[in-house]
């Protein structure tokens, strides 16, 4: 059987890292291929070669059996390779028929000639049923319809070989659900995709081969029927995973942190980003805020620690009123934050380790004397917990935080936020793009932190995590709480529904309300 | 240590490539300056050549002379390093340095009263005023995000003028069409290095430049001020989430910055030599200068120290290169040139890099990685 791609022994470094290390990828034709692997893994590098955006140090492309050389974006377009991005790259203002002939316009006496076009993706919408309106603006669609748009962007260039960059990251379980028929449609018809995933359980459901990669190396290549989940985690990670979480029954006491009637405008003033949110949480208790990406978590988050102002609202912790104090304040008074991007603002990445990790106790008489520096205190501190939550680096303390893996990143903000003590501990998406071992450990974390009788608010969009994790879930949509929920008492799909604002209760949480 | 090695570097640490590459640059620079000087006059560009890389050391008088020349251009880099370890570019250096130079002289010619702590006080008072200056574009920043190039710039243009204004409205010396010399006691004491040196030559402001070089250090290096201002510079956003006042930051930091070139500025005219400030509406080099030696130097205060020095000693380099016949123009051009490349720094840093990895992996090839 010939492959319609095969990449063989491809090879990339970069300074300092061998970001593809003899890697090997080859694609039968009319299959859906999983690569699988870790963040850094090399699975985009592996991609981006294919795609033109990197050329290989070693090793030989071969598309339907004959060997190319593919310089650039065109250049592959040429072959028949597309590529759905996880960030779409669409025009806002332009319309469907707009953004798909973009690159491709066809012009008649220097005007553009759209109607062909129109007509062509209306066929194409049909045939595989995305049922999406050619005239529409790209503003006004969802985000899983704006998916629909990249891939009949692609179909209309006439790509054979479709590239899918983590599809489902966007999307609710009812779109995942809908994207995974339509790829299926499009095997039938004869196209062949490659996925690119970390998600054992999408690549069980919907593709019939996976290769697998670790740390650039290629590890092997299985049949996804043949194998378990548990199985192919091993593959990717090295070792056992577990994938359930263990944990006791919560146990929650009294409120130690409550939201009043918290809105929030937008920037230009004309909608409400937050409207009316009111919530408690309780000692000893994981609060989960599930919701779709972009519907006021990251502002509520925001707005709580005190990074964006807001101008109605109230916050208590303890009791205590401290929705006037400043962000450090905040931090003293008993709030630590694993904040949503970790580069933006949770580390210094010019810092090293030992740095970062003083970042809200500089100040602190262990750390300072006199406005000077105590180093010996300083290194000594970040090797305590260095140790005590196994952060890994080149050079410990010194090692700058660029540098690190965005696994141990992520493990020195839990550890700075988590050492602090705090008794309203807020992780927003603590675990997003790490691997399954970096996960298991987070998710330890989180629930020994809950443990010891502290409360965690815990943001995600990953409803694994919301279930597995949470002792009470609210769901978030377009800035309103429209669900408060028992996790033992809901499912994925009735979530979903929420998440997606096909479905809402009215709740109130009480306030001010000690259960005792 | 299982770390590979080479032989010629040793292992490779930051602080290695960051010196190496600034030698590199300056290499470069020269090469580069030695091709102009061919081309303009090729009969006597290896001895001129040779006179700018060796001629300053020819004699305490020219070595006197670079130390001159290189004090305000040290403050000034410095000044320019120091904002830009707060992630702020302060291209007004020249402004906050004529301010600063305009308060040294008006108190150096008018405030007589002052007894021997004339030129303490004048030096004091310039600081303060170019902290004041450079003070305006960092509140912009700080609480209406004006980008501080902008802002920094329009603040030299109003400095220079406000200046010449000033000067002809008090100190203004027609005949020459400048200020008025400064009192004897303003004139900042040379401290012995008169005897060694000879007269007209470095002064008491090149151990001023010594002392900023290393309270900046200390700041930078050892405080929790120096901290902060350093993590506001690497990531506002993770100093604000932080906890970090970076708006304070961002205003302390201008000032100080302000502080140094004000510095910069007494320095240059509080000396004996017969300077004054020129009606011109000409903004000093010295200002600009701080630009490339900041750079050169890598932001850090010793680094800007040498690189200060360097430029002191180019440019009594090509002060030698007049008596091989180079028209002063063309001079410029070569020290222009040098610092040009020079200020290349980045580039080499890469280079070496990409040249040591090299080397690396014929080793890790040839299984030899113990050494």
């Amino acid at each position: 059987m010939e492959y319609v791609i095969e990449m063989l022994n491809i090879t990339k470094e970069f300074p300092g890292i061998k970001a593809n290390d003899n890697v090997t990828l080859q694609v039968n034709k009319g299959e859906i291929h999983a690569l699988l692997g870790e963040n850094g893994a090399g699975k985009s590098t592996l991609m981006s070669i294919l795609f033109g955006l990197y050329q290989p140090d070693k090793g030989v492309i071969k598309v339907n059996g004959n060997e190319v050389q593919i310089k650039n974006p065109n250049d592959a377009n040429d072959l028949g390779i597309g590529m759905v991005h996880q960030h779409f790259k669409l025009v806002h203002n332009f319309t469907v028929a707009e953004n798909i002939i973009l690159g491709r316009e066809e012009t008649e006496k220097g005007l553009l000639k759209l109607n062909e076009a129109v007509e062509k993706i209306k066929n194409l919408s049909e045939k595989y049923q995305l049922r999406i309106d050619p005239n529409a603006y790209i503003s006004d669609i969802s985000v899983g319809m704006q998916q629909r748009v990249e891939i009949l962007k692609m179909l209309f260039r006439d790509s054979d070989i479709l590239i899918f960059d983590e599809p489902t990251a966007v999307l609710t379980p009812q779109e995942i659900e809908e994207l995974m028929k339509i790829m299926k449609e499009l095997v039938n018809e004869g196209k062949s995709i490659i996925l690119i995933t970390h998600k054992l359980n999408e690549i069980k459901k919907v593709a019939d081969r996976c290769s697998v990669l670790r740390k650039g190396k290629y590890i092997g290549t299985v049949d996804v029927k043949d194998v378990s989940m548990e199985q192919m985690a091993e593959m990717m990670v090295g070792r056992k995973i577990n994938f359930t979480v263990d944990k006791e029954k919560a146990n929650p006491g009294k409120v130690i942190f409550s939201v009043k009637n918290l809105n929030l405008l937008s920037p230009d003033l004309n909608r409400f980003l937050l409207k009316d949110i009111s919530f408690d949480v309780k000692k000893g208790e994981i609060l989960c805020v599930a919701g779709i990406e972009g519907n006021g978590q990251s502002e509520l988050v925001k707005a709580i620690t005190g990074l964006i102002p807001h101008k109605s609202g109230k916050f208590y912790l303890n009791d205590q009123d401290i929705t006037d104090k400043n962000i450090r304040n905040k931090t003293l008074a008993g709030i630590g934050h694993i904040p949503e991007d970790r580069h933006k603002y949770g580390l210094v990445l010019d810092y090293n380790l030992a740095e970062n990790l003083i970042i809200q106790t500089y100040f602190s008489d262990e750390l300072q004397s006199k406005g000077f520096l105590k180093f010996r205190s300083i290194y000594k501190h970040a090797k305590d917990l260095i140790n005590r939550f196994d952060i890994r680096s080149g050079k410990g303390p010194y090692t700058k935080a660029r540098s690190m893996s965005g696994g141990n990143q992520q493990k020195a903000i839990i550890a700075r936020e988590i050492d602090r003590e705090p008794d309203l501990l807020i992780a927003v998406q603590p675990t997003r793009g790490l691997d399954v071992g970096a996960i298991e450990y987070i998710h330890k974390e989180l629930i020994k932190h809950r443990d010891s009788g502290k409360a965690v608010l815990l943001v995600s969009l990953e409803l694994d995590e919301v279930m597995n994790l949470s002792d009470r879930i609210i769901v978030m949509y377009e800035g309103e709480i429209v669900a408060d929920l028992d996790p033992d008492k809901t499912n994925e799909n009735e979530l979903g529904l929420y998440m997606a604002g096909s479905k809402r209760t009215t709740v109130r949480v009480k306030r001010g309300e000690i259960d005792e | 240590m299982n770390k590979p090695k080479l032989i010629l570097f040793g292992e490779l640490t930051d602080k290695k490539v960051n010196v190496m590459s600034s030698f590199f640059a300056i290499f470069a620079g020269l090469l580069f300056g030695l091709i102009i000087m061919i081309i303009t006059n090729a009969n006597e560009s290896f001895q001129a050549f040779f006179t700018i890389l060796f001629g300053p050391i020819g004699g305490l008088k020219s070595i006197g002379k670079v130390l001159f020349y290189s004090t305000p251009i040290i403050l000034t880099g410095l000044s320019v390093g120091f904002a830009f370890k707060t992630g702020l570019f302060n291209i007004g250096a020249s402004g906050q340095l004529i301010v600063g130079a305009f308060v040294a002289v008006y108190i150096g010619v008018r405030w007589t009263f002052l007894g021997p702590s004339q030129w303490i006080v004048a030096t004091l008072c310039a600081g303060l005023a170019g902290a004041f200056w450079a003070s305006i574009p960092g509140i912009l920043k700080a609480y209406r995000n004006v980008n501080e190039v902008v802002a920094t710039i329009m603040m030299n243009y109003i400095g220079i003028y406000l200046v010449t204004y000033l000067v002809k409205l008090t100190i203004y010396q027609s005949g020459r069409n400048e200020s008025q010399r400064v009192n004897i006691d303003a004139v900042i004491p040379s401290f012995g290095l008169e005897n060694i040196f000879g007269p007209r030559s470095v002064n008491g402001g090149f151990f001023l430049a010594i002392i900023a070089v290393i309270i900046i250090y200390i700041i930078l290096e050892k405080t929790t001020f120096g901290y902060e201002l350093k993590a506001v510079g690497f990531n506002r956003d993770a100093s604000k989430y932080a906890g970090i006042n970076e708006k304070r930051s961002i205003i302390l930091s201008m000032i100080i910055s302000g502080f140094l070139a004000g510095l910069a500025g007494a320095v240059i005219y509080l000396v004996g030599t017969g300077k004054a400030i020129e009606v011109k509406d000409i903004l000093p080099a010295e200002g600009f200068d701080g630009i490339p030696v900041a750079l050169i130097g890598l932001s850090n205060p010793i680094g800007v120290f040498f690189a200060g020095i360097f430029m002191g000693y180019i440019r009594e380099g090509g002060f030698l290169m007049q008596r091989f016949g180079f028209k002063t123009e063309i001079i410029d051009i070569i020290i222009a040139s040098i610092i040009y490349f020079s200020a290349l720094v980045i580039i080499f840093k890469e280079f070496i890099l990409k040249a040591y990895k090299n080397k690396l992996d014929k080793k890790i090839s040839r299984g030899d990685n113990n050494g």
